[in-house]
């Protein structure tokens, strides 16, 4: 699949313009210019939150055949409003185990670099430049020749509001929940910055208009499919939400590392999650499914799909299914448990990424000597796809036999009852094991006959634990 | 791109440059004399974060945002995880002396005068003009002179990161002991739970 997908975009080559590389459309704005995009981004990223809090309740609420918030405003539109108003009106707790300067600056930390991001976010072509006021700019507040580092550093400067909102609450449940998400942001931060090292070689940029421009013929997604992949999954990891939002699970953690929250304080965490999904939601986007790109075979039709104001159109419409996308699993998948996790983020999608790396890089060298065609592809190619079979098929013969080896385990301990107490405190049975048969103990009303009056046995059973 | 200057003809960015430097130098000494364990860490992250600032301020963009990312983004994060996986104590903790903070003091001061005389000799007669110098803080040109002209110290770097990554998997992998001994127990429970 991904040796197909390869073949096509290394005959088509991008003939990227100079301005793309030394980015001069951009820094030459006048003050009130950059401050209407300023607003503008800002309004647009908050508005967007406000839209997805109350989408999320709605969707999830029609596939579980609920109706959702309907109360506030028509179709419950004003719900997320309501919400802030209230949280605001809260009483603002501080619990007397806290740090407080911590406490109090952790919920700023993690939304405060969550704003930034957007800020390098491309909503429409640099060099096809629209009119605000007979001024001609790019829809991009800014942009740098290494805009994504920028993005990936303000992320990770995020992780500390968690860190420390769960050790300056004093309390246990938030520490271990900030331990957790310490560990799945730290994890799933590499394997998404790996599968963006694959778009800068393949792109030969790191400023995020020049790798929207770079897929004016293919979307990144086709050549580096894997990439988008590993990427889709570990930003679902990086962002905290189900199905591997273990740092809030319930059942374990009570609620995470806002547990002490309360009032604008826990909101502001709400908001940064929300936000961290928007952010993330416009990565995949604009390194991977084209940007502000009209959709496939859209500019062969009508020629002005990719010039005006219509790309914000397009980059909005890919936002907002990315969007539904965190909804859908969310809606869809049960939380994972920690170990498998970590499992999945360490022994499969760092290495499978560090391989994917390696093909895409070579591939790249080889094409920027110069000798490089299809049939010398057929020969690259080859050799590693035949290992990689035979690789394959190793590790399937191994997995038979260990599972063979696993089999004959799991019948020998099958055969033996399961005992709930074995390790000295009651457990739930594991699958295939099943509980023993309960008999109820008889109540004791019953032994001593119906002489007993009935106030007397409720009495006796209330006060007894053993009956 | 290298003239000489004035000292007295202060610009903005150096104004800007020497408050920053002020700044990290404030939060590395608050680091290692504060006596919350925690705070020590938020410290350093400050400092880290100056120097990012330091090399924004020195046009060395590309080195700047890996500094954040690497450092105040991965490496003191990592330093909280470990303390707070261990022992991170709200309020402050009276062990944190160490007996040897002496030998700490003249290591780490005369590391700082061997590097203050060697950037000063360097660059003594030279001035950086942060606006000229932007070609070379760029990741092109940090790439070309690490992979052209530095690239044997990079891979021995490399190998020895290698070295540290395979020594914590060998340190931190007890399951092989574990099994010798899990493997040698078992009988033994069972023959036990046998007798038993």
């Amino acid at each position: 699949m991904s040796a197909l997908a390869l073949i096509g975009p290394l005959t088509a080559d991008a003939t990227t313009p100079t301005n793309y590389e030394n980015l001069s459309f951009f820094g030459r704005d006048p003050w009130w210019l950059i401050l209407i995009k300023v607003v503008a981004v800002f309004a647009f990223l908050v508005v967007t939150v406000l839209m997805a809090i109350l989408f999320e309740r709605k969707i999830v609420g029609y596939m579980q055949q609920r109706i959702g918030p309907n109360r506030t405003g028509p179709w419950g539109l004003l719900q997320s409003l309501a919400d802030g108003v209230k949280l605001m009106l809260k009483e603002d707790i501080i619990p007397t185990a806290a740090d407080k300067l911590v406490f109090i600056i952790a919920p700023l930390i993690a939304t405060i670099p969550a704003f930034l991001a957007i800020a390098v976010v491309p909503f429409g072509p640099a060099n096809n430049q629209v009119s605000i006021f007979h001024h001609r700019t790019p829809l991009q507040l800014t942009d740098l020749p290494v805009a994504i580092l920028y993005v990936l550093a303000a992320t990770s400067i995020g992780i500390y509001g968690i860190v420390l909102a769960g050790w300056a609450s004093g309390s246990t449940y938030p520490l271990l929940g900030a331990l957790r998400s310490t560990a799945q942001m730290i994890s799933y931060e590499i394997a998404m910055s790996l599968s963006f090292v694959a778009v800068f070689i393949y792109a030969g940029t790191m400023s995020t208009s020049g790798i929207v421009n770079s897929q004016h013929s293919w979307w990144n997604c086709l050549p580096l499919l894997p990439s988008f992949l590993i990427y889709v999954v570990s930003m679902v990891g990086e962002t905290n939400r189900a199905p591997f939002d273990l740092p809030e699970a319930e059942g374990e953690l009570v609620g995470g590392f806002h547990t002490e929250y309360s009032s604008i304080k826990f909101a502001l965490f709400f908001l940064a999650e929300y936000i961290n999904m928007v952010t993330v939601s416009s990565l995949a986007v604009l390194m991977f499914l084209g940007g502000w790109h009209a959709p496939f075979g859209l500019v062969s039709v009508w020629h002005g799909a990719n010039s005006g104001w219509w790309p914000v159109l397009w980059y909005v419409i890919k936002l907002v299914l990315f969007m539904l996308f965190f909804f859908w699993l969310r809606a869809t998948l049960p939380r994972l448990r920690y170990d498998q996790f970590m499992k999945l983020g360490w022994k499969v999608l760092i290495p499978a990424s560090l391989v994917w790396l390696l093909a895409v890089a070579v591939v790249r060298t080889l094409k920027n000597e110069g000798d490089l065609n299809r049939s010398h592809l057929i020969y690259i190619l080859g050799p590693v796809v035949a290992v990689l079979v035979v690789l394959w098929i190793v590790s399937e013969l191994r997995y038979r036999q260990t599972s063979a080896v696993e089999k004959a385990e799991e019948a020998a301990t099958a055969a033996k009852p399961f005992d709930p107490m074995d390790g000295g405190f009651p457990v739930p049975p594991l699958p295939g094991q099943t509980l023993p048969a309960f008999t109820p103990r008889r109540p004791r009303a019953a032994l001593v006959g119906a002489l007993v009056e009935s106030a007397e046995a409720s009495e006796l059973e209330a006060g007894d634990p053993d009956v | 791109m290298t003239t000489t200057r004035a000292l007295g003809s202060t610009t903005g960015v150096e104004i800007t440059f020497i408050l920053i430097g002020l700044l990290t130098f404030g939060a590395a000494v608050l680091t290692v004399t504060v006596r919350n364990l925690v705070h020590a860490a938020l410290w350093l992250v400050v400092a880290l974060g100056g120097l990012a600032g330091c090399y924004l301020l020195l046009a060395a963009e590309f080195v700047a945002w890996v500094q954040v990312l690497i450092y105040v983004g991965a490496v003191a994060v990592l330093l909280l995880f470990g303390l707070m996986l261990t022992r991170a104590p709200i309020g402050r903790t009276t062990e944190l002396d160490s007996g040897n903070r002496w030998a700490a003091a003249v290591v780490g001061l005369a590391t700082a005068g061997v590097l203050v005389s060697v950037i000063g000799d360097a660059v003594r007669t030279t001035w950086f003009d942060p606006r000229q110098a932007v070609v070379n803080g760029t990741a092109k040109a940090v790439g070309t002179s690490l992979f052209r002209y530095w690239v044997l110290p990079f891979e021995l770097l490399s190998v020895l990161l290698l070295a540290a990554l395979v020594g914590a998997i060998v340190l931190s992998r007890r399951d092989v002991s574990d099994d010798v001994d899990a493997a040698e127990g078992t009988p033994r429970a069972q023959a036990t739970e046998a007798e038993a």
